[in-house]
């Protein structure tokens, strides 16, 4: 039995303490937005924020989850899915492609940001060096990170579709 | 008998024929006038309404378009979405056409069925004559290419084609087609004549009479009217979303973890089992015999099968079907393959071209007389270059959830091809096609990975022989090491100069030849001398086509050659293809851009160095200027500039977007891609050891494009692969003078 905290609900599942956070949330727990990609953590698709930490969710067991706050993709905005500045960022700078390891990427981004609001490169490097992006994203990401922390001014506003 | 009876025979046999064949083609096809036979344009609605027009008040106007009572307009789009922006495009494109109004328009994934091949891009790589045909033929072409993609289950998403094919030819036609019948609904409705009704934001008006109605309103008659074949499609000046770098529409549920890939299949009323999977280590081996035992026993283990050419074991989670996998002993079947190590794999390619010799394989291409102005040149160059063999490596790993019952299969999965996938499993598990019903969300990647369905076929005989619903997932390390690969190879390259350095042959030859046919080929220099030639050779992997196929190793070569070649006669890289380029104007255009973009003629920054190349690919040309510093020791990229032209561009900002992935994709597999082998099998195995960049890796790209007007359209998501090694491996030789001509390079500086 695994009692926890998910997205601000608690949780109690009959899980293995050894599975993996990763497996409880979308296989027992139906939560889907956290993503299976290597299994080692080497990719970061998986990151969630245990206590508001990042960590690879794919070789975190449940039982290091036990009375702590995990929070995934889906619990990440605001409770009426209000998006966050990282997550309109990623909009505004249109960065994912496949979109498979942006959930990932936008945990990773939320740490940063929150612990340090106005990065360097560097700083950016070291917190995102862990989320690989095979459709090679990297560039948008890295320019969506400095719009959320308000370094650089969103894409100029997108051509009015709208119009008649 | 007379005269016409033959004729009558002919016409009999056609006119069945041609009939399946604009069923299938939807409003695209019919008209039959080669033929000389006039059947009534196919407007399939009847047969496809019910599958993806279901909803309460919605009306299918044509097989690419339904409009709802809200006035919502629905592009039904045949291509997948993997990631390269396809859905949100050619809605764009058809909503254009359609005059809809872009925030009332949805994208609706086209079902796997027959009706939705992609015939234009059939065509576009197998008679692109056709695709400029004059009118009055063209409804032929439709059906002839139609009935072809049908038959060959032609729902494919790849070659960097759905604009230029799809959305050129089926999405624009249709959103015409479909504007023309609800303007003839509403003058016939208003009693006005056809050529006075406007139409914007999906209203109808005929401003003299005050007449103004939604689409909605005039949708169900709108699908009663004549279908034109060849609607009169908007000139550029006359595009109000084309052209325009509109939002993606998928990028919303991508950001909140609500968009479904093929993985997160969770079918409403299925309790899913999970498979993992374990296979041969060595291609064409067989699992002989296992020992199961301790896996047998271990939590939540419901079955382990023998599968031959894979072992399952089925589990209530798939963490516990892989705890227990690894558990398993196997004893495989020997290969025969005489691959034991990539030593081998390059003996056998180096034995092939040592065989062709100066004169011996097959001709790819030929310019000129290349031997003798070889034999006559006063210097020659010679070069051997290699490239590895790549896994494709999508970030969301192979998996396939399949059920078996009542003698049909459902099938969830992300695929590049699912009526290929349709068939595969239905010969597998012995279904009738039609008995197999494929759902396919969101690829989580794919790069050519997924135009292959063994993954497919696999679930499916594990759900047949279990009788549970199965979510079968391949593991990093399966996806890595016992997959389908971008071949390897070995070429041999040689320029030949007169007495004054003039460049008066080039020649190459290699083993693997795959597509485009083009690929290998410097067409666009102005080289007197060419011949390219290959001498086919043995993979010991199976082959896959890899995100730009033979362009991914051809660019490398040819690019790096190319730049061997200019410092061989004294010359700046980039001033020497230019001087080559007299005859292909656009090539000369891009290149003379990206010099200027990229600072090209101005003094370096100490320790580093630029390198250029220059491909083109899939109908767009792409020069790349990457700037490395070597002052470490190793290369570290610092800049990165991209020039292309495809013609006209549908959506800048996911073009570019395409080009700075297409760029990523080639340095990964340029600075760290590698397969080696051990006793013929794969030794690594996961991101640790198939390693790719990261953000710290990836310097400021930049990409701008280039309208050439109204030229055919080019792709997007390969063109901006091959040019990435050879630019790299060039500005490593400019910064440092080492010549790259083996990849990956990072571990040659390690």
């Amino acid at each position: 039995m695994a009692d926890f905290i998910l997205n601000g609900e608690p949780v109690s599942i009959d899980a293995d303490p050894n599975m993996p956070i990763l497996w409880v949330v979308r296989e027992k727990l139906g939560l889907s937005g956290t993503k299976f990609g290597c299994g080692i953590a080497q990719c970061g698709a998986c990151t969630v924020h245990l206590d508001g930490q990042p960590v690879r969710s794919c070789s975190t067991a449940v039982s290091q989850a036990e009375g702590r706050e995990v929070t995934t993709i889906e619990g990440v905005g605001g409770p009426e899915g209000e998006l966050t500045r990282v997550q309109q960022a990623w909009v505004s700078e249109q960065v994912p492609q496949c979109g498979y390891c942006q959930s990932g990427q936008i945990m990773s981004a939320t740490a940063l940001l929150r612990d340090n609001p106005n990065p360097t490169d560097d700083d950016i490097d070291a917190a995102m060096s862990g989320n690989i992006c095979r459709c090679g994203t990297y560039t948008r990401i890295r320019r969506a990170i400095k719009v959320a922390a308000g370094q650089v001014e969103p894409r100029e506003q997108r051509e009015n579709v709208g119009e008649a | 008998m007379n005269d016409l009876t033959p004729e009558k025979t002919e016409r009999s046999k056609l006119a069945k024929w041609s009939r399946r064949g604009f069923i299938g083609a939807g409003v695209l096809a019919g008209g039959g006038l080669l033929i000389g036979i006039g059947v009534r344009p196919g407007n399939p609605i009847g047969e496809l309404a019910p599958k993806v027009a279901g909803g309460a008040g919605e009306q299918l106007v044509n097989s690419w378009v339904k409009i709802d009572t809200n006035n919502i307009v629905t592009a039904i789009v045949p291509h997948c979405e993997m990631g390269q922006g396809a859905h949100s495009v050619l809605a764009q494109m058809l909503a254009d056409e359609l005059d809809a109004a872009w925030e009332d328009v949805r994208v609706m994934q086209a079902p796997a069925d027959g009706s939705y091949v992609v015939s234009a891009a059939a065509r576009l790589f197998a008679a692109p004559f056709t695709l400029n045909a004059a009118d009055w033929i063209k409804p032929t072409w439709d059906g002839v290419f139609t009935q072809i993609s049908r038959a060959a289950d032609v729902l494919i998403t790849g070659g960097s084609s759905s604009i230029r094919s799809t959305g050129q030819y089926q999405m624009r036609v249709a959103g015409a087609a479909a504007r023309k019948m609800l303007v003839g609904a509403a003058a016939e409705s208003w009693g006005v004549p056809a050529d006075e009704i406007t139409t914007r934001n999906s209203t109808l008006t005929h401003e003299a009479s005050g007449n103004s109605a939604p689409y909605s309103e005039f949708a169900s008659a709108a699908a009663e009217q004549p279908m034109d074949q060849t609607p009169q499609l908007k000139t550029a000046d006359q595009y109000r979303l084309m052209g325009r770098s509109i939002a993606r529409t998928d990028i919303p549920a991508k950001i909140n973890g609500t968009a479904e890939f093929g993985i997160d299949a969770q079918p409403d009323g299925l309790d899913l089992s999970y498979a993992a999977v374990v296979r041969p280590p060595v291609p064409g081996t067989r699992a002989l015999s296992m020992d199961a035992t301790r896996a047998q026993e271990m939590g939540g283990v419901l079955q382990i099968l023998n599968m031959g050419n894979f072992v399952a074991v089925v589990a209530d989670s798939y963490w516990q079907a892989q705890q227990a996998i690894g558990m398993i002993s196997i004893e495989w079947s020997q290969s025969d393959s005489p691959v034991k190590t990539m030593d081998d794999q390059f003996a056998i390619f180096a034995a092939a071209l040592d065989e062709a010799g100066e004169d011996g394989g097959e001709e790819a291409a030929s310019r000129g007389d290349a031997a003798t102005a070889l034999a006559e040149a006063a210097t020659t160059i010679d070069a051997e270059y290699r490239a590895p063999y790549l896994a494709h490596a999508p970030m969301e790993p192979l998996n396939c959830t399949a059920h078996v019952a009542d003698g049909k299969c459902q099938i969830w999965t992300s695929t590049q091809v699912p009526l290929m996938a349709r068939s595969e499993v239905a010969s597998t598990i012995g279904l009738a096609a039609d008995d197999v019903i494929i759902h396919h969300p969101y690829l989580g990647g794919a790069f050519g990975r997924r135009l292959g369905s063994e993954y497919v076929a696999m679930a499916a005989r594990v759900a047949q022989a279990t009788g549970y619903p199965v979510k079968l997932i391949w593991s990093r390390e399966e996806d890595t090491q016992k997959a389908l690969y971008r071949c390897a190879d070995l070429c041999r390259m040689r320029a030949g100069f007169s007495q004054d350095g003039v460049l008066t042959a080039y020649s190459s030859i290699f083993t693997q030849r795959h597509d485009p046919a083009e690929a290998s080929v410097p067409a666009m220099y102005d080289i007197a001398n060419t011949k390219v030639r290959v001498a086919e050779a043995a993979l010991h992997l199976p082959f896959q086509a890899w995100r730009s196929v033979d362009h991914s190793q051809q660019g490398f070569f040819v690019e790096s050659f190319i730049d061997e070649i200019a410092h061989a006669a004294g010359a700046d890289p980039l001033d020497y293809r230019l001087a080559m380029l007299a005859n292909a104007p656009r090539h000369k255009a891009v290149l003379e851009r990206v010099a200027e973009i990229s600072g090209w003629r101005e003094p370096a920054a100490d320790g580093t160095a630029k390198g250029v190349a220059i491909v083109e690919s899939f109908g767009t040309i792409v020069a790349e200027v990457i700037e490395v510093d070597m002052s470490s020791g190793s290369p570290k990229m610092t800049n990165i500039w991209a020039v292309c032209d495809a013609g006209y561009v549908m959506n800048p900002d996911g073009f570019k977007n395409q080009i700075e992935g297409g760029i990523v994709f080639g340095l990964t597999a340029a600075m760290y891609g590698e397969l080696e082998l051990r006793d013929g099998a794969i030794i690594q195995s996961n991101f640790h050891d198939y390693k790719m960049l990261r953000m710290e890796d990836v310097p400021d790209i930049e990409v701008a494009i280039i309208d050439s007007g109204d030229v055919p359209i080019g792709g997007a998501g390969e063109p901006g692969l091959p040019p990435a090694a050879p630019a790299l491996a060039n500005a490593i030789f400019a910064a440092s003078g080492t010549r790259i001509r083996d990849l990956p390079i990072a571990k040659q500086f390690a």
